[in-house]
């Protein structure tokens, strides 16, 4: 087959997947991606497990050593069928905590701690670097065998070294394209998972095309098949117990830690259903993964020269009988397999290495310096970026100096085991509320080196560890020999470094977490781990707001003291714009915040603290309680202190309270200014009207007598609004000055019937007194009294609607007073509108029939205020009823 | 045949004023002064064009507009809203209701004119 | 007020959901059992690796049967698939061990 058609196949299934990955980050951002999220997107981004080692590799594996080959699936798929134990919680832990990768997970578990999360991060690049180079090497020599075939005419030469460097420089493009276009605080990469789920269903289906070749097409059917591997060299099933179980245990710790598998499994994962349908769906996978493995190993063993090389069983057995295009979608398959773990493997350890390593680094240079969100985000961007480019360009120098080969062939379980000592500080600090940062420390390193020493280093072969030291040991040492442990052998290395690293990883753990003392942060964050379904929900979306500035508060008050938080809180509401002490939480605010609390409580914790509160981090405020507490006893905070802050919160409160009334007060003036621009634009409006037609000259004598009427009029009506404006005003602001003068109520009940009586609208009034009753001496403003009288006799005039109107004027003397009772004949007011007639504008019926602004009454009780007595609307009286109390001693 | 309008209104001296400049103007006039039954009105007038203050007995002038606006006859009803509040507000519920146009008290005659010419134009 | 009715049969979700939870549980112990169960007869008779593979793929199939089932059981219950009964649905603190001894407020 011509190399050349090879390599425009590849491009153009590159260029489909930029284009997927493309699409799919264009939908996600319009909204529209609701399938980018389906449970079937996950499980096969989950695909990613089956790199280029296990595509090409199982039936390596399974032609070499039988059966083996399905243990590094079926811990995978014990961990998904188990999933409600780990899975299900670690997947909630990393939403409610926003994790972006392993390491930011165990640095997070344990008090935020950036030692943890370096420690981590160097883990998994020298893990995972020797890990790419693998699948480079693959991709590399998968070509080689199209080139073999081509005899070196095509563009394919074997300068398999540039093929490598070209497959690494292609993939950090597009890694860099599709993982860092956004800096999403949930880390999520739709278009990167949308190509890798593309990719996993033609890894799927190019494996299952060449098992069901294999089967059907060469060796006529499954008993036929079963015949062949009775009679192949892998008949017997070499059982090695110890192998067995501790490599189904690798595999399934692997599918935990493994950044990559972190990345997809709970960085990139939506919502719990996702994790419910990859539960049985990834097993599927993987179980339809390895279904043809030992087939076609068994095929190729029978069918191939003897000294082919079993690792490419899958490309040159079609190739070898003649099925081109099976053996490109094979290729593809494994190209496939290559480039979606190299990509995902790129993201996640330049998140760590960017987020652990390099911005830590960054800021400690840049100290002091005023930082500004934008600035700080560009430089992530970039640090994620050339991190992608350095993890792949280590990948590409692995490659190039290990030399390809044999030993980067036994790196994928090496590096397996490198990877799950992550595992006991995960799950300590998952499930153990006592699990601390010097314990997980102290086990991460210790089974780090101990993996490094015993596995590691020794995978390079005679270079570094000389035949005779791993003999005899170092320095003749003999139980510190790297594959021997205190002598006891027999134990594969792989097997006996996994053992060793881990017992020795989980003591240490375990002791160090139980003689140390976790700080206040470390258990807050234990207790939001461990107890994560008591703090969290299923989905997203936890109530923020309100609540939240009031929270932060109470924390800062605990923490800096009460008069100097609410001092800042007030500070900040009042740079806002807003009064009071609840500021909106912007970013502003709460670096500032941030600022403050670290002065008594270190960054790290300030950083913690706030964001728990501000960051929609579901922590219980009790928790938060609890650490500030214990911050207050460092600080030595007097109870006094404590006594005072109450004191000041209780009058922030009552500020507030005052605050919520003035706003009330504000809407209620917005309510009159619009009612007085209603009251001064009608009049005008008329006045301005007529007062054109009269202008134009277009009227004759009597109706130009009319005009200028009713232009008389409304400008009248004009000046007695503004007239009640100003008296209103000046009684209402209190600027009144009483004028008391002696009368008899008789008398100035006499003068307010004339004054009603002589306004020209209204009807006549038959008004029913008894004289004698009136004959009380009054000491009080009488003018004032009598505007009150004027304004209740004019209303009966004007609203009374009874057929002869009348009016009874009863006085009688009270406990609570001398009461002067205004009764009609009329209809009365309606019950509902009681309330309001007091109140200023208040019209209940048609405007020119009131002919007033609908100012009266509210004068009228201004005026009562004054003069220390009440005016009161009296129902049940038959018709409408006023009622006037006067204090006695007044009288 | 002179084009007609309605005039929802409850001032008297405004409706005489309104009155006699339509009038003047060659319209056929129409007064309704009471909220509640406007709609009847114009239901019974079928006008050209609408006159509605807002503040009115009974009934607001939104509340008018709006069931105006609900019923296809009057859907596309020129409509122009008067207004002696003109806060900013008034303007925006009226336009959100789907009022044809908007002035506020006072207003020159002219002015009312010309804009019941340019809303009726079409008709 | 909740009428009598109401409880028992709530008590009756709940129970079933528990279970079904419980019998999620058991999958991968059960799955790690069998697959681990060539190990106990080694030693003496070569075994098949026809055989082997035959066995493990149905039992690996099996497992995946099972969880299929199960969850397709938990997300017909209300609170979608991943809610416990036994857990509260939000906010609630944890007060069972609160190790070390989380002091009270005020100066030691």
């Amino acid at each position: 087959m011509n190399s050349n058609v090879l390599i425009s196949v590849s491009l153009v299934y590159v260029a489909f997947l930029f284009l997927v990955a493309f699409g799919a980050d264009k939908w996600a951002r319009a909204g529209r991606g609701a399938w980018l999220r389906s449970p079937i997107v996950y499980t096969l981004s989950l695909s990613i497990y089956c790199t280029a080692w296990t595509f090409y590799g199982a039936v390596g594996y399974a032609a070499r050593s039988g059966l083996e080959f399905v243990t590094i699936y079926l811990g995978p798929t014990l961990v998904m069928v188990g999933w409600w134990w780990i899975l299900r919680k670690l997947v909630r832990i990393g939403r409610a905590q926003r994790i972006t990768s392993v390491a930011d997970l165990i640095s997070s578990r344990y008090g935020k701690s950036n030692l943890l999360g370096v420690i981590v991060t160097t883990l998994a690049v020298v893990g995972t670097t020797p890990y790419i180079a693998l699948q480079l090497q693959s991709v590399t020599l998968s070509l080689a065998v199209f080139s073999a075939e081509d005899s070196g005419t095509g563009l394919v030469t074997s300068d398999a070294p540039a093929t490598a460097l070209w497959v690494a420089a292609g993939l950090a493009v597009f890694t860099v394209m599709f993982g860092t276009r956004n800096l999403d605080v949930n880390e999520r990469h739709h278009g990167v998972v949308t190509a890798i789920a593309v990719e996993a269903v033609v890894k799927l289906v190019a494996l299952l095309a060449v098992g069901i070749f294999v089967v059907w097409g060469l060796s006529g059917g499954a008993a036929n098949v079963a015949r062949m591997i009775d009679a192949s060299p892998i008949a017997e099933w070499q059982l090695d117990g110890g192998r067995w179980a501790a490599l189904t245990f690798l595999s399934a710790a692997a599918f935990l830690t493994l950044p990559r598998m972190f990345q997809v499994l709970v960085v990139e994962n939506v919502d719990e259903n996702q994790l419910a349908t990859a539960s049985w769906a990834f097993p599927l996978y993987l179980f339809l993964m390895s279904l043809f493995v030992v087939p076609i190993a068994v095929v190729g063993l029978a069918r191939l020269p003897e000294g082919s090389n079993p690792d490419l069983f899958v490309l040159t057995l079609p190739l070898a009988e003649g099925h081109n295009g099976l053996a490109m979608l094979a290729f593809l398959g494994g190209f496939s397999s290559a480039t979606s773990m190299v990509i995902v493997a790129a993201i996640a350890l330049s998140t760590m290495v960017s987020n652990h390593i390099v911005m830590p680094l960054w800021l400690s240079f840049r100290q002091g310096g005023a930082s500004v969100s934008g600035d700080v985000r560009n430089i992530v961007l970039i640090a994620r970026r050339v991190s992608i480019g350095v993890v792949l360009a280590f990948g590409y120098l692995y490659y190039r100096f290990s030399g390809g080969g044999e030993a980067l062939a036994a790196i994928g379980l090496i590096s397996f085991v490198g990877i799950v000592q992550v595992l006991p500080a995960m799950l300590g600090g998952l499930f153990w509320r006592g699990a601390t940062r010097v314990g997980a420390a102290a086990g991460l390193i210790a089974g780090f080196a101990i993996w490094a020493y015993a596995l590691f280093l020794p995978s390079f072969g005679t270079a570094l560890f000389a035949p005779e030291m791993m003999a005899t040991g170092p320095w003749g040492i003999g139980w510190l020999r790297p594959q021997a442990f205190f002598g006891i052998e027999g134990m594969a290395p792989v097997v006996h470094a996994l053992v060793w690293s881990l017992v020795i990883n989980s003591a240490l753990f375990f002791t160090f977490s139980l003689v140390s003392f976790p700080t206040p942060l470390e258990r807050l964050q234990g207790a939001q781990f461990v107890n994560v379904f008591e703090h969290s929900k299923a989905r997203r979306g936890w109530a923020s707001g309100v609540a939240e500035a009031e929270d932060l508060l109470i924390m800062a008050q605990r923490i800096m003291g009460g008069a100097q938080a609410q001092a800042l809180f007030r500070a900040q509401a009042a740079a806002q714009g807003k009064s009071g002490y609840l500021p909106d939480t912007t970013p502003e605010f709460l670096e500032r915040l941030e600022r403050e609390l670290s002065g008594s409580v270190g960054a790290a914790t300030a950083h913690a603290m706030v964001g728990q509160i501000a960051g929609g981090a579901a922590v219980s405020v009790k928790d938060l309680m609890a650490v500030a507490d214990e911050t207050q006893q460092m600080l030595e905070y007097s109870s006094q202190l404590e006594a005072k802050s109450e004191e000041l919160s209780r009058t922030a409160r009552q500020l507030q309270e005052a605050n919520e009334k003035l706003t009330q007060l504000s809407i209620q003036k917005d309510a009159f200014l619009s009612q007085i621009s209603h009251e001064l634009r009608t009049p005008m409006t008329s006045i301005r009207a007529f007062s054109e037609i009269l202008r134009d000259g277009a009227v004759d004598g009597p109706a130009q007598h009319h005009y200028a009427s009713i232009i008389e009029d409304e400008a009248i009506r004009l000046t007695r609004l503004l007239d009640d404006l100003l008296d209103l005003a000046v009684l209402e602001a209190g600027q009144v000055t009483l004028n008391v003068q002696s009368a008899t109520l008789g008398a100035v009940l006499d003068r307010a019937v004339a004054a009603a009586r002589s306004a020209t609208d209204g009807r006549p009034l038959d008004i029913r007194r008894d004289r004698a009753r009136e004959d009380v001496t009054l000491e009080t403003d009488t003018d004032r009294l009598s505007q009150v009288f004027i304004n209740i006799i004019a209303n009966a005039r004007k609203y009374c609607d009874a057929a002869k109107p009348r009016l009874t004027i009863w006085v009688s003397k009270q406990e609570s007073g001398l009461v002067i009772d205004f009764i009609d004949n009329g209809a009365g007011i309606p019950a509902d509108a009681e309330a309001m007639i007091f109140e200023k504008f208040s019209r209940l019926t048609d405007q020119q029939k009131a002919g007033g602004a609908g100012l009266g009454l509210a004068i009228s009780r201004e005026i009562m205020n004054k003069l220390g007595g009440t005016i009161a609307y009296l129902p049940g009286q038959g018709g409408a009823a006023f009622r006037v109390t006067l204090p006695l001693a007044a009288g | 045949m002179a084009k007609r309008v309605v005039i929802v209104e409850d001032e008297p001296n405004i409706i005489e004023a309104i009155n006699f400049i339509l009038s003047r103007d060659g319209w056929d006039v129409t007064v309704h002064a009471n909220g509640e039954t406007a709609v009847d009105a114009v239901r019974a007038v079928r006008p050209d064009a609408i006159l509605l203050d807002v503040m009115l007995p009974g009934r607001s002038g939104y509340d008018i507009l709006k069931e105006l606006r609900a019923d296809p006859d009057f859907a596309a009803l020129p409509v122009l809203m008067l207004t002696a509040r003109g806060q900013k507000k008034d303007r925006e519920m009226a336009d959100a209701l789907g009022v044809t146009r908007f002035m506020t008290k006072p207003f020159s005659n002219a002015e009312l004119l010309a804009v019941l010419g340019e809303i009726t134009a079409g008709a | 007020m909740v009428g009598p009715r109401e409880p028992i049969f709530l008590g009756r979700e709940t129970y079933r959901r528990r279970r079904l939870i419980d019998a999620m549980r058991l999958v991968p112990m059960a799955g790690a059992l069998l697959f681990l169960l060539p190990l106990l007869g080694s030693g003496t008779a070569p075994r098949s690796t026809a055989l082997g593979g035959f066995y493990l793929f149905v039992v690996w199939f099996g497992l995946i049967f099972f969880a299929f089932v199960l969850v397709r059981a938990l997300a017909r219950a209300p609170g979608g698939v991943g809610s416990d009964p036994l857990e509260p649905e939000t906010g609630a603190t944890a007060e069972d061990d609160k190790t070390g001894g989380g002091p009270a407020p005020g100066p030691r």
